[in-house]
């Protein structure tokens, strides 16, 4: 079943006091994400990943196309109770203690229904202890951290149980436990069966979440894909490493970009030219370490997909 | 408890929070160095001048917390994106707007009945002997009157900050408040006037609140009896006015882009 759709979805802004002039900050979007999945919105700041996630929030009012949630329009409130949304660099109510925040929005939830005080209660400090703030419950947010807020608002995000689950840049102003235990977080709402659409620019938390990741750019779609597929792609090229100082002769004249390390020497080298380097290697008694095919990575594709000028480097820098 | 009332709750929570009602602290000070003041220079007038000083500085006290609470309600919200974590649930943006304005208005009904209780303790201290009249139950409906004010503040304030920023929404609303409180005047003006000047005086004069009808201040100070009619006309007034504000702030915000 699809969890997240997007027709056409698109905005624009006026810019402008006088004359308005618009502003493009989404191009209409078509998108979709099955139930179950965890889905990377990549893009570099400004891109439109968070005017997309206002957008599916129903917090901006779209100037074209719609979008449905679980196969519900999103401007049906209904769905509201179906889906959690952590935003990039939370706010929350100051004055309140992490632990009535998380009540105030588990009462706007719906949280309450059926449930008497007590297990709400229980439910909450549970909820807190799994973010580790057990013993930040009752301090006023305004004595938290980036960090610690950033773990409230995954918290609220997740407070009521929801089947899908949006995260704004959810692991900025973490440390890298914090980004650690993010992840594993999101590894675990995906074991439940949760949908989990998060938007980055750090490309390698996306690879070792994502089932699948679309990359977004001045307001347009540029690619989707799964990761397995993208990351297995071989860029026709091998990397070869092997003991020794310096760049055999011959190699240069291979197309290959040599790296020194130590005492190991690597080169990445167009396939067709594999069998000339071991020939050369072969020749001049080096030893052999590795031979292995470069494969695309996230970051290539992103590249790729962002600036379509850069070709892939097959890993050579 | 419906979704407007946990935001109404919360917003009160805010208010104590932040300490707003800590201007009672100001306020008692205020009205018991004047109460003992005003038993040391006044003759025979000691009650009629502690019911104009103390419902007015209650009325004073009031709308500087409705227009300065008021104007943020909503912008504040935006600005520091909390908002965003309350319309991502099942929250209409209508709920939103109710729950602060009844809020905001709970708030002020709280702050004005503390600040009662000081008019009436500061009256019973100039009184001889130390009891109430009979004619001092007015001073009720006066007070009730001041919190219909309030109540229209509240609207008002809130319309003008779901699209202004908050310092034009304090002008505006301060400008009305001003405007309002000489409507009277203003529609007596209407009535003499002629020809277009008539039509944009009567349609500004039928257009700003009506303060000056909800201000019995000086009759009540005197003892003099507020008719049944005018309170059932001012609650009728102030409710249809303040909804009319809600709605036009809910339309308004309805269509807003949360940036």
């Amino acid at each position: 079943m699809i969890a997240i759709e997007t027709i056409n979805l698109e905005k624009t802004y006026a810019v402008g006091f006088w004359r308005k002039r618009p502003r493009v900050a989404l191009r209409p979007l078509n998108l979709t994400v099955e139930e179950g999945e965890v889905f990377g919105f990549l893009g570099p700041n400004g891109a439109g990943k968070t005017t997309t996630l206002k957008l599916l929030m129903g917090l901006v009012i779209p100037t074209g196309g719609t979008a449905r949630i679980l196969g519900k329009d999103i401007a049906d409130p209904e769905v509201k109770a179906q889906i959690g949304f952590l935003p990039e660099q939370p706010y929350f109510y100051d004055y309140l203690t992490a632990k009535e925040l998380l009540e105030y929005y588990g009462q706007l939830s719906g949280v309450q229904a059926g449930v008497n005080a007590k297990d709400r209660s229980r439910k909450i400090d549970a909820l807190l202890e799994r973010v580790g703030l057990k013993d930040a419950a009752r301090l006023q947010l305004r004595k938290f951290s980036k960090g610690m807020l950033q773990r409230v608002g995954l918290a609220q995000a997740i407070l009521h149980d929801p089947k899908v689950v949006f995260l704004d840049e959810p692991m900025s102003g973490l440390d890298p436990t914090g980004r650690r235990e993010v992840r594993d977080l999101m590894e675990e709402l995906k074991q439940q069966g949760k949908t989990v659409f998060f938007s980055t620019h750090i490309l390698s938390d996306a690879e070792a979440i994502c089932d699948r990741v679309a990359v977004i750019h001045r307001g347009e779609l540029r690619g989707v894909g799964r990761v397995a597929d993208l990351t297995s792609s071989v860029a026709g090229k091998v990397e070869l490493i092997w003991h020794g100082s310096s760049v055999p002769s011959g190699f240069s004249a291979l197309g290959a970009e040599c790296h020194i390390s130590g005492a190991t020497m690597r080169a990445v080298l167009p396939e067709a030219q594999q069998e000339a380097a071991l020939e050369i290697l072969r020749r001049e008694r080096l030893r052999l370490i590795s031979l292995t095919p470069v494969l695309f990575s996230l970051e290539e594709y992103f590249l790729q997909k962002v600036n379509p000028a850069t070709q892939p480097a097959g890993g050579a820098q | 408890m419906s979704r407007v009332g946990y935001i109404a709750v919360n917003t009160f929570r805010e208010a104590v929070r932040d300490r707003v009602l800590y201007n009672l602290v100001a306020f008692a000070l205020l009205l018991s160095g004047a109460a003992i003041l005003v038993g040391q220079i006044s003759i025979d007038i000691e009650r009629l001048v502690v019911v104009n000083l103390g419902l007015t500085a209650v009325s004073l006290f009031g709308v500087v917390i409705a227009i300065f609470i008021g104007i943020g309600l909503v912008s504040k919200e935006i600005d520091k994106k909390t908002l965003y974590t309350v319309l991502s649930r099942p929250v209409r943006r209508w709920e939103f707007v109710v729950g602060k304005f009844l809020g905001l208005s709970g708030t002020l009904f709280v702050n004005t009945f503390f600040m009662a209780i000081g008019v009436f303790a500061a009256l019973l201290y100039v009184s001889t002997p130390h009891r109430f009249q009979s004619s001092d139950a007015w001073i009720l409906v006066a007070l009730f009157f001041i919190v219909l004010q309030f109540v229209i503040l509240c609207s008002l304030a809130l319309l003008f900050s779901s699209f202004s920023t908050p310092v034009e929404s304090a002008v505006f609303t301060f400008a009305l408040f001003v405007i309002g409180s000489f409507a009277e005047d203003l529609r007596g003006f209407a009535r003499m006037s002629h020809g277009l000047t008539r039509w944009l005086a009567t349609g500004a004069a039928y257009l700003v609140p009506n303060f000056s009808a909800l201000n019995v201040i000086g009759q009540v100070a005197h003892g003099q009896p507020i008719s049944a009619h005018l309170i059932a006309y001012n609650t009728a007034y102030a409710v249809a006015y303040s909804a009319m504000a809600i709605c036009g702030a809910v339309l308004i915000f309805e269509r807003r882009n949360l940036k």
